[in-house]
């Protein structure tokens, strides 16, 4: 029953985080200083057409419902909780009348799909290095593999993403700078077209994600192989390798799922920097395009996107650790 | 006198790891170009047309000028200048405050450090960028950089926050801090004597992370173009670099100098914080 208790806590940390995120994005809406509504009404009437005052004011009126805007302050926010549950996010002032949730929807999977991959390849392999690193603390390539990741971990990720994209399409031209996605099919060329276009941001998060799971991995991994009980499994006479499984990697693993949890808000944000670099067709792109062309639907409708998916991630790896670590199961 | 400060330096150099030593010298580097040579630069860099357009590296432009006509030289130090003291100003504030705040919830306890501990994990479990890139798209390029690092102190106070309760909830229970009660100290007294100095050192590292964080985030935000975009920032000429199509037209320096100095500064700061925690590590016998 303590599973279930755990389970519980957790969802309920899950929404109450979704809530408050909302929530801020409800207010910061609404108490900076410039007026969406009177900024739309400008482009408007600059656009040279004559509107009476009423016109003027009719459109306001309806520009306000949609925005949802009109009603005090407490209908608004219930009214934007009510219209979050649907996903309902309104249509699109840039590619009106296209929904906000429709133009996600197309987004949206190829963000998750880059995520995961490059997030399951960097943590496995960086986890794998690190474990390496740390098990044979005195080796050479020890050494020489932590001062490699010390210094590409610190670069951020859309420096990283500007130096690939220099070496990889100007100097070198392997890859293309404008990522054209083929049409969705169960084919064999389509994952080959779509792992084309996608090589360079996914390279560049990988870069700098592996670098710090293969330091982190490697003081921890380092620190049980200095515990007794590895001692003693050596004594017993036990192969290199079944201790560096069974005792080193085991224990250290489970830091690096919590490390995994708490950095995926980090991931997204380098991940949004790099699609918006590379012009990759994911969220980040979809953001830039809404900042340009001051789409407050499609603004308001990714970031509380973004919210719902860096929590929901981090539910998800906090959902599997039980089963990873039974001792959370009894506590 | 004076010898014994010298001989203390050159004890405290040599007890220092390499990671830290070569950390310090990157810093130092780029606090004597953002700053010393910083002094010797022409005013109004970021002035359109100043100079003649795409001219060649010489000794009048040290590294050209570009397509805005600005010399390239110069508009990268007073970057560099500029994101050096917006990191600065916000990881000194952010500390200050993180750790005051800490400090008090973990001391004080009860509803209090509820309060804070959830204002706390609110601010850290939200994705900082996407709300960030709302701010800024609300501004749009209209708002001061001071207004810009206002926001990044908000986001970035709760770290240290966290890490330095949990830090006082150990440190209350020793017995020197019970002795000091009993003797009548008051309680801020208490915080601020008897309790800072071991926070201290911990808080030096994070400052020093924090910096990092905060460049980081206003260059995000600055190669969006949501930062403010007539102040020079590293993030800022990147922005203005892709803008006029640098890398097409192969004007290496401009777009490459800030992308280097960016990456070399975060390694610099980022080796003095590791370097800096196994020095402390290694002083505490570990």
């Amino acid at each position: 029953m303590k599973l279930w208790k755990f389970i519980l806590t957790r969802v309920g940390l899950w929404a109450l985080t979704i809530l408050v995120g909302v929530t801020i994005v409800f207010f910061i809406q609404r108490m900076l200083p410039s007026d969406p509504i009177e900024t739309m009404i400008g482009k408007i009437v600059t656009m040279g057409s004559t509107l009476t005052p009423d016109a003027v004011q009719a459109i306001r009126e309806s520009l306000m419902k949609q925005y949802g805007l009109s009603g005090s302050m407490l209908e608004q926010y219930v009214a934007t909780l009510g219209r979050m549950l649907t996903l309902d996010f309104g249509p699109s002032m840039s590619s009106y009348p296209t929904a906000v949730s429709q133009l996600i929807g197309q987004a949206l999977p190829y963000t998750v799909g880059l995520l995961l991959i490059t997030t399951l390849i960097s943590w496995i392999v960086g986890n794998a290095i690190g474990l390496l690193a740390g098990f044979k603390k005195n080796a050479w390539y020890s050494k020489f593999l932590e001062t490699v990741s010390m210094c590409i971990y610190p670069i951020p990720y859309f420096i990283m993403a500007l130096v690939i994209m220099i070496l990889f399409a100007y100097i070198n031209r392997w890859f293309p700078l404008i990522p054209s996605m083929p049409k969705f099919s169960f084919t064999f060329d389509w994952v080959k077209g779509v792992v084309y276009n996608s090589f360079m941001p996914a390279l560049s998060l990988m870069l700098v994600g592996t670098g710090w799971w293969i330091i982190s991995m490697k003081s921890l991994s380092s620190g049980v192989a200095e515990e007794d009980f590895v001692n003693y499994g050596r004594l017993k006479g036990l192969s290199e390798a079944t201790i560096g499984y069974r005792y080193v990697f085991r224990n250290s693993i489970l830091s690096q799922v919590t490390a995994l949890a708490l950095q995926i808000g980090g991931l997204f944000s380098g991940s949004l920097m790099c699609e918006i670099i590379f012009d990759y067709p994911g969220v980040g792109q979809l953001i830039s395009t809404a900042i340009y062309n001051a789409d407050y639907n499609l603004l308001i409708g990714l970031i509380t996107i973004s919210i719902i998916a860096v929590a929901t991630a981090t539910l998800i790896i906090d959902l599997i650790y039980p089963f990873l670590d039974p001792r959370i199961r009894y506590k | 006198m004076n010898n014994n400060y010298k001989a203390n330096f050159r004890q405290v150099w040599k007890s220092m790891n390499l990671r830290l030593k070569i950390g310090l010298a990157i810093v130092l580097l780029f606090l004597i170009l953002g700053f010393v040579v910083y002094l010797f630069s022409p005013g109004n860099v970021m002035g359109l047309s100043n100079f003649r357009k795409n001219l060649k590296p010489s000794w009048d432009h040290l590294f050209g000028t570009n397509k805005q006509g600005q010399d390239t030289f110069w508009l990268l130090i007073s970057s560099i200048h500029m994101s050096m003291i917006l990191g600065i100003l916000v990881a000194f504030f952010a500390t200050a405050i993180g750790v005051m705040m800490g400090l008090f919830a973990g001391f004080v306890g009860g509803a209090v450090d509820r309060v804070i501990m959830f204002v706390c994990d609110s601010i850290i479990s939200i994705p900082s960028l996407p709300i960030l890139i709302l701010m800024g798209s609300v501004l749009k390029g209209r708002a001061s950089i001071y207004i810009i690092a206002l926001i990044l102190i908000l986001f970035n106070w709760p770290w240290p926050a966290r890490q330095s309760r949990s830090m006082a909830l150990t440190l209350r229970e020793r017995d020197f801090i019970n002795t000091a009660h009993f003797a009548g100290e008051g309680r801020f007294k208490i915080i601020a004597v008897e309790i800072l100095p071991h926070v201290l050192s911990w808080s030096m590292a994070n400052f020093v992370n924090t910096i990092l964080v905060a460049i980081g985030a206003e260059a995000s935000l600055a190669v969006l173009g949501l930062s403010s975009t007539t102040t020079p920032t590293l993030g800022n000429m990147i922005y203005w670099a892709r803008q006029y199509q640098a890398i097409m037209l192969k004007q290496w320096l401009w777009i490459g100098s800030p992308v280097v100095a960016t990456a070399l500064l975060f390694i610099g700061l980022f080796l003095t914080y590791t370097g800096y925690n196994d020095y402390t590590a290694a002083k505490r016998g570990r």
